[in-house]
């Protein structure tokens, strides 16, 4: 049985990722529109080095944080239109499962390049070397949750007609708490403090949402489908 | 399959009421009904779907709840065909496959239903009809006893229709069971659950 399982979640997941592959500005999008944002910051500020190795960590996590909302809604709208969401529900394996695999592939094709470029965007906004180590171990820890919480919301409003403006709405509030303890992290290295407590709440962050929300994800597209 | 006394009320409006019929080995159920009678409704209840009626579902052997075993021996194929338009049919009839786990051979069912040299195209780029042909390989080599169909002639051509009527009649043959809404005559015999506004009828 876990077997069958196992197979059927490759397949989704190569499905998947080959249908992004596809349409790829889908996926550069979001990490050119995270490139922007950051790279106008220096000029907008500034050059003044103290300036921008303060606001740092907070201007990176923002524009990952909004970067990460750019795609959302599309997690689970192709699916929905072209009939698949509905078959995915009536696949034999547990449903958790298979939006489970949905969840991974999103983050493979956003937050995966998100840490994959941080080092540049830090070189950018002038922070510490010292610091981008903790900058990406916060990304690692808490881009996995803006994919599993962001696809409650996708999943939960995918079968509205203008569903974007309510999606940002019912997730930015959820994302409040990752945002405080990321970037206390990592301005904490910046200073050179004890950062392993902050660590240590984002990786709990990070097990408690991939655990329960692919629940809420199954429960949230049963609805959709109906 | 089994149910009895289904009732759809959907935004406060009643659908049908107590519709009850039984589905055995090698039968073939037509739902008749003007738009909006709720077919589709009942086809989406069927293959669990929509949990929001009222009446009982028995599906083999007594099961009244869509377990894996259930799903594994269901097949429903609804309006929206379930193909993704940017793979092209063979990549989507991999997919598939190994969704279902199922291993055929790929080309011999191109053939069987017509795709053959339109292989490498992506979906989107096809015919309707095409794309539906695409979804419809799936009958061509499930292993499940009873076929959900909500209007699987939608968009096919006259070659096309008669293919799947032919196959239609394969899987009655095999004992498999079928439950279908389609607004064309069948050529294969089949008892009829007539869906309507003023009141619903079985014979």
């Amino acid at each position: 049985m876990t077997r069958g399982y196992r197979s059927q979640l490759a397949a989704l997941l190569k499905r998947d990722l080959k249908v992004a592959l596809r349409r790829r500005s889908d996926v550069i999008n979001p990490l050119l529109f995270l490139f922007m944002v950051i790279s106008l910051f220096p000029v907008a500020i500034g050059p003044g080095p103290d300036i921008l190795a303060r606001i740092a960590p907070g201007v990176i996590w923002v524009a990952a944080l909004l970067a990460s909302l750019l795609g959302l809604e599309r997690l689970f709208r192709d699916d929905y239109q072209d009939g698949t969401l509905e078959q995915l529900v009536l696949l034999p394996c547990p449903l958790p499962l298979a939006v489970l695999a949905k969840i991974l592939v999103h983050w493979l094709l956003t937050g995966l390049p998100l840490v994959v470029i941080a080092p540049l965007l830090a070189l950018l906004l002038n922070l510490p070397l010292s610091a981008l180590p903790v900058l990406l171990i916060t990304l690692l820890l808490g881009t996995p949750v803006l994919s599993a919480v962001g696809a409650v919301g996708a999943a939960l409003t995918v079968s509205l007609q203008r569903g974007g403006a309510v999606l940002s709405l019912l997730v930015l509030p959820l994302f409040i708490p990752l945002l405080i303890f990321a970037t206390a992290a990592v301005e904490s290295a910046v200073f050179g403090a004890p950062v392993l407590g902050q660590l240590l709440l984002l990786a709990s962050f990070s097990i408690l949402t991939l655990t329960l929300t692919p629940f809420a994800v199954a429960a949230a597209v049963k609805v959709s489908v109906n | 399959m089994h149910a009895e006394g289904l009732t759809s009320i959907r935004s406060e409006r009643t659908l049908f009421s107590a519709v009850s019929f039984t589905l055995g080995h090698g039968e073939l159920l037509h739902v008749e009904g003007p738009n909006g009678a709720g077919k589709s409704t009942l086809l989406r209840m069927l293959a669990g779907l929509f949990s929001d009626y009222q009446g009982d579902i028995e599906w083999f052997g007594g099961q009244t709840e869509t377990s894996e075993e259930v799903r594994r021996q269901t097949l429903f194929l609804g309006h929206k065909a379930g193909i993704k338009a940017e793979l092209s049919a063979l990549e989507n009839l991999a997919w598939q496959q190994q969704l279902d786990g199922v291993q055929a051979d790929s080309w011999e069912l191109l053939e069987q239903i017509g795709l053959l040299g339109l292989e490498d195209i992506p979906a989107q780029q096809l015919s309707a009809g095409q794309q539906r042909r695409i979804a419809l390989t799936r009958l061509w080599y499930s292993p499940a006893q009873v076929w959900l169909l909500d209007e699987p002639f939608t968009a096919l051509d006259r070659q096309g229709i008669q293919l799947l009527e032919q196959r239609l009649q394969e899987h009655l043959s095999t004992g498999g069971g079928i439950i279908m809404t389609s607004h064309q005559a069948l050529s294969v015999p089949a008892a009829t659950i007539l869906l309507g506004a003023g009141g619903t009828n079985h014979d």
